[in-house]
């Protein structure tokens, strides 16, 4: 049996984790582990980057995976900031508390 | 054969971290499960030749970035259990229920369209410091700048909510 | 060339913007005298054009800015050829005389800026209505300066009586534009263009005599609005309640002027429809004299030239209406000349008198304003028909064409004899209530000379209408040469006073009836002011009634109708949709808003059943 890894095992891996990540995004009020959630998004797209880069023999799959941990970046160094400030007024780190905005 | 291992061992370790994160009651071991995740797709960065890619992972994801989220956990004092009841009627069903679909949809989908056999022209790539770098700042200089530019943006807005104080002053 | 003409246009419009944002922070006399200098300086350049016309070089013009209508054709473009160069040179010389004038008798006045600003915009839209190249751009000359005219008659808007008069204006003007449009339909549905060139140029083939007829008819509706011809002179009388630099501008330099121009343009087409032709002249002369018996009852000096205006008018119509174009048309500018003066005369007196508009209350101003006695002498006897001032050419001359065509005609250039007495007979009423005879000055009240900026336009168009009229006289009709080309161009075909001692003897019977009229009012008012306030006067002093008949007619009419509509279908209907809409939003939204929940995760979960449902449309798509 001659079983090669073919980027498909890692695209179905990457499908696999980013399901992973949207239950602990939908599921999980920590506003922290919500974070880590779409980081974890993101970290299976950039998987899907590098394999199908490697599939097409092009390079730019791994340039946009640096775009998009540039982005990550700086998105999590707002979104911490966020969340320590909010947690200074209100004392929690749960998004169900903060629900002002509610119709 | 060398890679098939690698990648059975690593993706295991990838989902049992990922899985680890979200089910974990305590941030910390969510943190840390994350971070095993990261250090297994860096493992596969190398797989699928990219060299450089996995460096910077392991040394600006699985380094810098997880180790201000242990930060920030540790600063606002949630290291301690979490009740995982749900309190949104219909949340946990429907989430679980959409997330099956989609996960369906993207394998059923994929199943069919990753296996095309293509074979693309030119060489296999290597990410290796030297060809990133001369890709990124030859035909990517602009979107390079720019991602510069929105750093400096996210710096500066930090600062700025680091010194906003509770009763709306400012610092 | 183009740029001079197209340059002479804009300068108006370009004082009229300027004055228009920085005017009200100028002080005074600045945005007077920059509106002076842009009216003036648009004269110089209309005046160089008209002479290289003169002399031989270009005689037709036509300068397209740009397309403006394309889908119908219409451009936005300017014709100047002898017409339309006189009609310039006659708006912004006069109209600059009264831009001067406008200087000194605004004095004080605080909104002296804006009313320049004004001044300006009438000047710009008179000048578009004359040379427009097609019916869009006289069009749009036209509904200008019909706004003009309403923002400077009332522009003492803090009295009800200037803004009721604006807004009779413009409504009455309103109507005249509804025959003007319903014409241009017509000829655009006939000819398919509105151009000048192609509508005129195919008329004689292409328009049938009733056609022709159903569209001058529509056009002297418009001109009669615009005009102030029976029965919609209404409005002109009360525009009185403008300042009276802006009387003078309205009655004498546009406005009124653009109703006789039009016919004249448009001459072809009267002249292929005869019965409309012969409406026309009947309008004039029975507006000719209605409008001066009512002028001979009145006691506001403004008013009775305001009357004598409509009268005048009525001259001009009968002109354009007999086919003597050229007769009409000088007589158009002659009456600019005499006008313009008469109205800043009476200006001045009334600035001397101190708003004094009431002649019983005059009397002995000759020694106090001689300045202003001596130019409205000259014209007093222009306007009376007096050879050799300005009127008397100009009048004669219509009178002379209309008497050549004989028939039914004669009746026509009977009562312009007749009404050329009444004429002679009021304008010296008033001439001796004003300056002869003794003071009957209110007390407090101290008649002066007007400055100097008011006193010199007066007496350059004293000058005017003396000579004026020397430019067409039958021995060297020199307006006549100048002015055929542009009606030839347009196949027109004018009448001509009849040959031989006729013209002689008419004219030896119509400065007898001056004369006449002269004579009679000097007998009956050199020395007193008989009471005039009964019977057959008093019915002529309030116009033959012809308001207090509209109002009961339409005016209340209308404004039942109105305020009906008002409560019923605008506060129910279109106020009830307004607000309908507003509630029916307001509902949609209560029951919208548990939607938004506040959960950052329910919207999480939202996005996901978006996504689920891209991926699902993409998938039928790729053909799963």
């Amino acid at each position: 049996m001659d079983l090669t890894v073919t980027p498909g095992w890692y695209m179905a891996l990457a499908s696999v984790l980013f399901v992973i990540g949207g239950a602990g995004l939908l599921l999980r009020r920590n506003a922290l582990v919500m974070f880590m959630s779409v980081e974890l998004m993101l970290n299976a797209v950039n998987l899907t980057f590098v394999a199908a880069g490697r599939e097409l023999n092009v390079l730019d799959g791994q340039i946009s995976v640096f775009f998009v941990m540039v982005v990550a970046a700086a998105e999590v160094v707002v979104g911490l900031a966020i969340i320590v400030a909010v947690f200074r007024r209100r004392a929690t780190a749960s998004v169900d508390e903060l629900a002002e905005l509610k119709g | 054969m060398v890679e098939l291992v690698l990648f059975v061992i690593f993706a295991i370790c990838a989902l049992f971290g990922a899985v680890t994160m979200v089910w974990a009651r305590n941030p910390v071991y969510s943190a840390l499960g994350l971070m095993l995740t990261m250090f297994s797709l860096a493992v596969f960065y190398v797989s699928n030749a990219g060299h450089f890619v996995a460096v910077v992972q392991v040394i600006v994801y699985a380094g810098a970035v997880m180790t201000l989220f242990l930060f920030v956990i540790m600063l606002i004092g949630v290291d301690k259990a979490e009740d995982r009841s749900e309190t949104l009627p219909l949340q946990r069903p429907a989430a679980l229920v959409l997330l099956a679909l989609f996960a369906a949809g993207v394998l059923v989908a994929g199943a069919r369209a990753w296996t095309t056999g293509y074979t693309a022209p030119g060489e296999a790539v290597n990410g290796t410091i030297e060809a990133i770098g001369s890709r990124l700042f030859d035909t990517w200089l602009l979107p390079f700048e720019v991602t510069a530019l929105l750093l400096i943006i996210a710096a500066a807005g930090t600062i700025a909510l680091a010194f906003f104080r509770g009763d709306g002053e400012e610092g | 060339m183009e740029t001079l003409i197209t340059l002479a246009l804009l300068l108006p419009l370009a004082g009229f913007t300027f004055l228009a944002f920085f005017g009200t922070r100028l002080p005074e006399p600045w945005p007077g005298v920059i509106a002076t200098t842009t009216a003036g300086l648009s004269f110089v350049l209309a005046l160089i054009a008209g002479l290289d016309v003169i002399g031989g070089g270009t005689e037709r013009l036509t300068v397209t800015w740009f397309e403006w209508l394309p889908a119908l054709g219409v451009e936005a473009s300017f014709l100047y050829d002898p017409l339309s160069v006189l009609m310039t040179l006659v708006v912004t010389g006069v109209g600059s005389l009264i831009h001067a004038y406008s200087i000194g008798y605004m004095h004080g006045d605080e909104r002296y800026g804006r009313f320049f600003a004004y001044m300006n915009l009438f000047l710009f839209s008179m000048l578009t209505l004359v040379t427009g190249s097609n019916f869009a751009v006289l069009f749009v000359g036209w509904e200008l300066v019909g706004l003009s005219s309403y923002l400077l008659i009332s522009f003492w808007f803090e009295r009800p009586t200037a803004a009721a008069a604006g807004k009779k204006a413009f409504v009455v003007n309103r109507i005249g534009d509804v025959g003007f449009l319903v014409a241009l339909m017509l000829i655009f549905n006939t000819f398919g263009t509105l151009a000048f060139d192609a509508v005129f140029g195919e008329a004689p083939a292409a328009l049938g005599t009733g056609l022709a007829t159903g569209i001058t008819l529509m056009l002297l509706l418009g001109a009669a609005g615009k005009s102030a011809q029976l029965p919609l002179y209404v409005w002109l009388p009360d525009a009185m309640e403008g300042p009276t630099p802006v009387s003078a501008l309205i009655h004498a330099a546009t406005m009124v002027t653009a109703g006789v121009y039009m016919v004249a343009r448009t001459g072809i087409l009267f002249e292929l429809a005869p019965v409309s032709a012969g409406v026309v002249a009947t309008v004039g002369a029975a507006t000719a004299l209605f409008a001066a018996t009512i002028a001979v009852a009145q006691f506001d000096i403004k008013r009775v030239l305001a009357y004598s205006t409509i009268s005048q008018l009525g001259y001009m119509f009968m002109g354009v209406g007999a086919a003597a174009h050229v007769a009409g048309v000088f007589h158009l500018m002659t009456h600019a000349f005499f006008k313009a003066l008469l109205f800043l005369g009476a200006g001045s007196v009334i600035h001397g008198m101190a708003g004094q508009q009431d002649m019983r209350k005059m009397g002995g101003l000759a020694r106090v304003m001689p300045w202003t006695f001596a130019t409205m002498a000259v014209a007093w006897l222009a306007i009376s028909g007096i050879p050799p001032f300005a009127g008397f050419w100009s009048k004669d001359e219509i009178l002379a064409v209309v008497f050549g065509r004989g028939g039914g005609w004669t009746v026509l250039w009977a009562i312009g004899l007749f009404t050329a007495l009444l004429t002679a007979f009021y304008m010296t009423r008033m001439m001796w209530m004003t300056f002869g005879g003794k003071a009957r000055w209110d007390d407090g009240v101290h008649p002066h000379e007007s400055p100097r900026v008011m006193v010199v336009p007066l007496a350059v168009l004293g000058v005017l209408s003396v000579v004026g009229g020397l430019i067409n006289t039958p021995f060297k009709p020199t307006l006549e040469h100048f002015l055929e080309p542009a009606f030839e161009a347009f196949h027109v075909h004018l009448a001509h006073p009849p040959e031989g001692a006729t013209p002689w003897v008419l004219a030896f019977v119509s400065i007898a009836a001056g004369l006449i009229g002269i004579a009679a009012a000097t007998a009956r008012y050199r020395s007193r002011v008989p009471d005039e306030e009964r019977g057959a006067w008093k019915l002529l002093n309030r116009g033959y009634y012809v308001d207090d008949a509209y109002a009961a007619a339409f005016v209340v009419g209308g404004g039942a109708a109105a305020r009906w509509a008002a409560a019923s279908f605008d506060q129910k209907g279109i106020d009830g949709a307004v607000n309908g809409v507003a509630r029916l939003t307001g509902a949609v939204a209560r029951r919208l808003r548990p939607l938004q929940t506040g959960f950052v995760r329910s919207y999480a979960v939202a996005v996901l059943v978006g996504t689920v449902g891209l991926l699902a449309w993409f998938m039928t798509r790729g053909g799963f």
